[in-house]
């Protein structure tokens, strides 16, 4: 149990991959359906003690360092805090939810279709547990091939575009944070002699402001490709239309956010001053709520359904983008909770798309309408998602929207005041796609004969939606875990903001004593 | 002086001595082997390498025990320092895997004769010299010993145009590039009044910036050697010569040759020209930037998956030399990784393309490719693998090497080669994907299986293994490269 405990993100890391090499045992594609569904299932149980184990305690947990190149300063050192804590669990339940909705939806090449979905999971639990730049790196491109795999042979008509588009848009953005790494890490050397690329040590380094916004854009341009920001979201509905089902859930709930994360874990505490830098900020932010407005204007106007929600999640992430550069603990938190909330309830939408598209094999809204006449548990199931993406109260994504809101406000009144809009038109576009489909009357002869969503398609939604509600109802336990590794980044970015903020009453005080 | 031969003068010549010996015995014996015994040839050149790669260590633990990195010999004319064992040992294993993957394909080219694997053992006899080599004549005789094994093995399929084509090409364009050397050698002896490098080195010094026929001297001698790595603007031969010549040959010359005329070209560079490199290093800058843009460009639009790889293999061209560029020990790390990286990794995609010759198919269309998966999964994946190292995707041992070169270059403030190098990696990503979609999202062009011989098999293994284990723990190969820094 020790040795369970001791190396618990390395077991959750690495049994994926022994994963990879079962599934190809078997000779039957039931079995390996089986093998793989099983094993994911495992491996989300095994991250689960990581949430009673966990202390809060702000620092990195768990962690586990070990030496791997001597020569260059590259360790194999795995820890998470609470940011990571939170994607990890959502990856390790995203990812069951994944195989298991793969059930029906594959029928040719099935082994090779979990083996990347496996050595996928590997990859993102990767990036989200190291603490070594040099070994996020390395996970942060692995995940990349089965990706474009899983695209490219068990997509749609334009597969092999879109596949190599999204390899090639992130590997662009991936090669010039790469830069950025080597520039810091020769920096250290530069400093203090020895060579390392842990994160804690890299934040020593001294780095003069003009130079921290180059490295600071290095790192941009990696993350904001995969977040997607706007302009550079064009990978995303290429991706998201052609994928299957799976690959798209996996897609925007899990892989989108390694861009965020990656600008709460290493763009902001490694570059806090060229993040910081006013001109950088305000060029984010710009670009975030134009991804919000932009997002949702475009997503108002598709007729395909999955694009429809692609577009939507450029929208969510401009959200927590600009929560994100908000830079206060609000913007930070509501950031975080809303990428749970992006990878639960987008993550769902496809999947909702994915279970007509398995019995239609279309994705045309106007194919659809009245739908709720013949598929009321479906109906009901998607309307509390629809209610989750946009953002109702006692629903997950009202919380988080709220909290960015409020940390955008507090920053600056005209972003929120922007911002604001993105939330109305999310309302317009979600719930007018949802008045096409399932609304009216049941026109299309096709539609007549489709059947109600069964257990295995139930099974896989439940645990999302109860999710939402638990985000949605009860949020403090997220918050608490936040707490601490946020005010961390704040405290990194902008130092002596807690004492300020607590001045700032007695300081109002004074002045109005006068 | 006491005598002609002195001191390790025996010593280190015994592996040149031993490849020559392996050479005319394979000569000498082939014609006693009915034809289905030819493969015993190939054996005998593995075991002559085996031999030969075990003298290179010895020389190396010898060296470590008098506590000397470098022991010359002949009189100064050679220099054996673990920069020449490293590379040597390179190009021994790049021609070990050559030889492996030869077999079966001459067979199907009936063309199966034993001056093949003595011609290879000649070529890396040429390179022990070209590597080891402090004097101007003995550098040249070894040059052109390796570069006249290479001509006869481009066109080794003496009944197809295409070899004949290419060979002519090659011979032709490489006769005309060491005249050009030979010109810029006998510049610097005019210069400095010897032909050993130390002593040019000197004279170089002397002379003040800016001296005509330094520059002189220094431009054909740069041609030269970059005409011997296939750096545009002097690269015209390598994608006919690649195409032309036998598939097994093609992944011989893009790998061993390649690797030792890069340790001729750094020794050169850095034992005899340094005194001049301020004038040298933003050429080599330009010339790296114009290799990776012809390269990677034009392997983009190349339906031929040999031209394809003569292109990609100018393109790392490119990136070998910016470690030049940026002059730090960093970079010449970096190079040494790279040429050793790319030995493998190289001859590993050659290999599954000698696979896919058969009697009646060439195999050297991308076409070809298509389908690969359905017909042997796992050529399929390694193949998958060979390439995500060439375009330097982690884990595999290919970033390894693109990460020593870009850090040399952040090192040395090269900020703007950094980023333009690292972009072309997606250039070169997008056609090795396009290889990649075709052997796994394209129906396969005939279900024949490959033909897959033990030497094929060994060769995958090795070269897999290589690939794989030195991106995963590079540790002892990063140490070595970096012991094999040239000082």
């Amino acid at each position: 149990m020790d040795f369970f405990k001791d190396h618990i993100l390395s077991i959750t890391l690495f049994f994926p991959l022994v994963g990879v090499f079962l599934v190809m045992l078997p000779k039957k594609d039931d079995t390996v359906r089986w093998v793989a569904n099983v094993w994911m299932f495992i491996g989300f149980l095994l991250s689960l003690p990581l949430v009673c184990w966990f202390k809060r305690s702000g620092d990195m947990e768990f962690s586990e360092q070990y030496a791997w190149i001597p020569s260059i300063g590259a360790t194999y050192h795995v820890g998470i805090d609470g940011i990571s804590l939170l994607l990890i669990m959502l990856t390790t339940l995203l990812g069951f939810i994944c195989v298991l909705c793969s059930w029906s939806a594959i029928h040719e090449r099935v082994k090779e279709y979990y083996a990347f979905f496996l050595l996928l999971q590997c990859g993102m639990l990767g990036v989200f547990m190291s603490l070594d730049i040099f070994l996020f790196y390395v996970f942060w491109e692995v995940m990349l091939v089965p990706m474009y795999f899983i695209i490219g042979i068990w997509g749609g008509p334009r597969k092999l575009y879109a596949a190599i588009k999204f390899f090639l848009y992130t590997l662009v953005g991936s090669v010039l944070m790469l830069l950025s790494i080597l520039y810091l890490y020769f920096q250290y050397h530069a400093q203090f002699g020895g060579y390392s690329f842990d994160i804690s040590e890299l934040m020593k380094v001294v780095v003069d402001p003009h130079t921290q916004v180059w490295i600071f854009l290095g790192f941009f341009v990696g993350f904001a490709i995969k977040v997607p920001m706007f302009p550079f979201h064009t990978w995303l509905p290429d991706a998201h239309v052609e994928a299957p089902t799976a690959g798209s859930v996996i897609l925007a709930g899990v892989l989108l956010k390694m861009g965020t994360y990656g600008f709460m874990r290493f763009a902001l505490p490694l570059t806090p001053l060229g993040a910081t830098n006013s001109k950088v900020v305000q060029g984010v932010v710009i670009l975030s709520l134009i991804g919000i407005v932009y997002g949702a204007l475009v997503s108002l106007m598709q007729k395909d359904w999955k694009k429809l929600v692609a577009y939507s999640s450029v929208s969510h992430m401009g959200f927590v983008t600009l929560g994100i550069f908000a830079m206060n603990p609000n913007g930070l938190s509501g950031s975080l909770i809303q990428q749970l909330n992006h990878g639960i309830s987008t993550g769902a939408l496809f999947l909702i798309v994915g279970i007509v598209y398995e019995r239609r094999h279309t994705r045309e809204i106007s194919e659809y309408g009245g739908l709720s006449n013949i598929m009321p548990i479906y109906a009901t199931l998607f309307m509390i998602i629809t209610m989750s993406s946009i953002g109702v109260p006692a629903l997950n994504g009202f919380i988080g929207e709220f909290t960015i809101l409020q940390g955008a406000f507090e920053a600056n009144r005209v972003w929120a005041m922007v911002a604001v809009s993105g939330v109305v038109l999310g309302a317009a576009y979600m719930l007018w796609l949802y008045q096409r489909t399932m609304f009216g009357q049941l026109t299309n002869p096709k539609n007549q004969n489709l059947k109600d969503v069964n257990v295995r398609e139930l099974a896989v939604l439940l645990p999302l939606i109860a999710w939402a509600f638990w985000i949605g109802l009860y949020p403090k336990p997220y918050f608490d875990i936040l707490e601490k590794p946020v005010a961390k980044i704040v405290e990194r970015v902008h130092p002596g903001y807690f004492a300020q903020q607590k001045a700032a009453p007695v300081q109002a005080a004074v002045a109005e004593g006068k | 002086m006491s005598g002609f031969f002195t001191g390790n003068d025996y010593f280190l010549t015994t592996p040149a001595v031993l490849l020559a010996l392996f050479g005319c015995g394979i000569l000498l014996i082939d014609f006693l082997h009915e034809a289905r015994h030819k493969f015993m040839n190939a054996v005998t050149a593995l075991l002559g390498l085996g031999f030969t790669a075990y003298q290179l260590v010895r020389i190396q633990t010898q060296m470590d025990l008098q506590g000397r990195t470098e022991l010359p010999g002949l009189h100064d004319s050679l220099l054996v320092d673990h920069f020449a064992i490293y590379f040597m040992l390179v190009c021994v294993s790049a021609t070990f895997v050559a030889i492996l993957i030869s077999v079966r394909y001459l067979e199907i080219e009936r063309e199966h004769h034993g001056e093949y694997y003595a011609l290879m053992l000649f070529a890396l006899l040429g390179m022990y010299f070209m590597l080891t080599g402090m004097d101007l004549v003995t550098l040249f005789i070894g040059l052109e010993t390796m570069a006249l094994s290479g001509y006869i093995l481009a066109g080794f399929l003496r009944r197809d145009k295409r070899s004949n084509e290419g060979a002519m090409k090659y011979f032709l364009l490489g006769a005309f590039s060491s005249g050009l050397l030979a010109f810029g050698f006998s510049l610097l002896y005019g210069i400095s009044g010897s032909t050993n490098l130390a002593a040019i080195s000197q004279a170089l010094a002397q002379r003040p910036p800016g001296d005509v026929l330094a520059s002189l001297a220094l431009l054909t001698t740069a041609t030269g050697l970059l005409f011997k790595v296939a750096a545009v603007p002097f690269h015209q031969w390598a994608p006919d010569a690649y195409e032309g010549a036998p598939t097994s040959v093609t992944g011989f010359l893009s790998t061993a040759p390649k690797a030792a005329a890069f340790g001729f070209l750094i020794r050169i560079f850095l034992a005899g020209l340094f005194p001049m490199h301020l004038a040298w290093q933003p050429m080599l800058a330009m010339i790296a930037v114009a290799s990776m843009t012809v390269g990677n460009l034009a392997a983009i639009s190349q339906n031929n998956t040999k031209r394809l790889f003569a292109y990609s293999s100018i393109s790392h061209v490119g990136y070998i030399l910016l470690g030049l560029v940026a002059g730090n020990a960093t970079g010449l790390q970096g190079i040494n990784v790279y040429i050793l990286v790319y030995a493998f990794m190289n001859l590993g995609a050659f290999t599954v393309l000698v696979a896919l010759r058969r009697a009646d198919i060439i195999g050297d269309e991308i076409e070809d490719l298509s389908g690969l998966y359905y017909r042997n999964p796992g050529a399929a994946v390694m193949m998958l693998i060979f390439l995500l190292a060439l375009a330097g995707i982690p884990p595999t041992a290919g970033f390894l090497g693109k990460y020593f070169i870009f850090l040399s270059l952040i090192e040395s403030q090269h900020y703007g080669l950094a980023i333009f190098a690292t972009l072309y990696v997606a250039v070169a990503l997008y056609y090795y994907m396009r290889m990649t979609a075709m052997m796994f999202m394209k129906e396969p062009a005939s279900d024949e299986p490959l033909s897959m011989s033990p030497g094929i098999k060994i060769a995958l293994g090795l070269t897999l293994v290589a690939t794989l284990l030195i991106g995963i723990y590079p540790e002892p190969v990063i140490q070595l490269a970096n012991a094999a820094i040239l000082r």
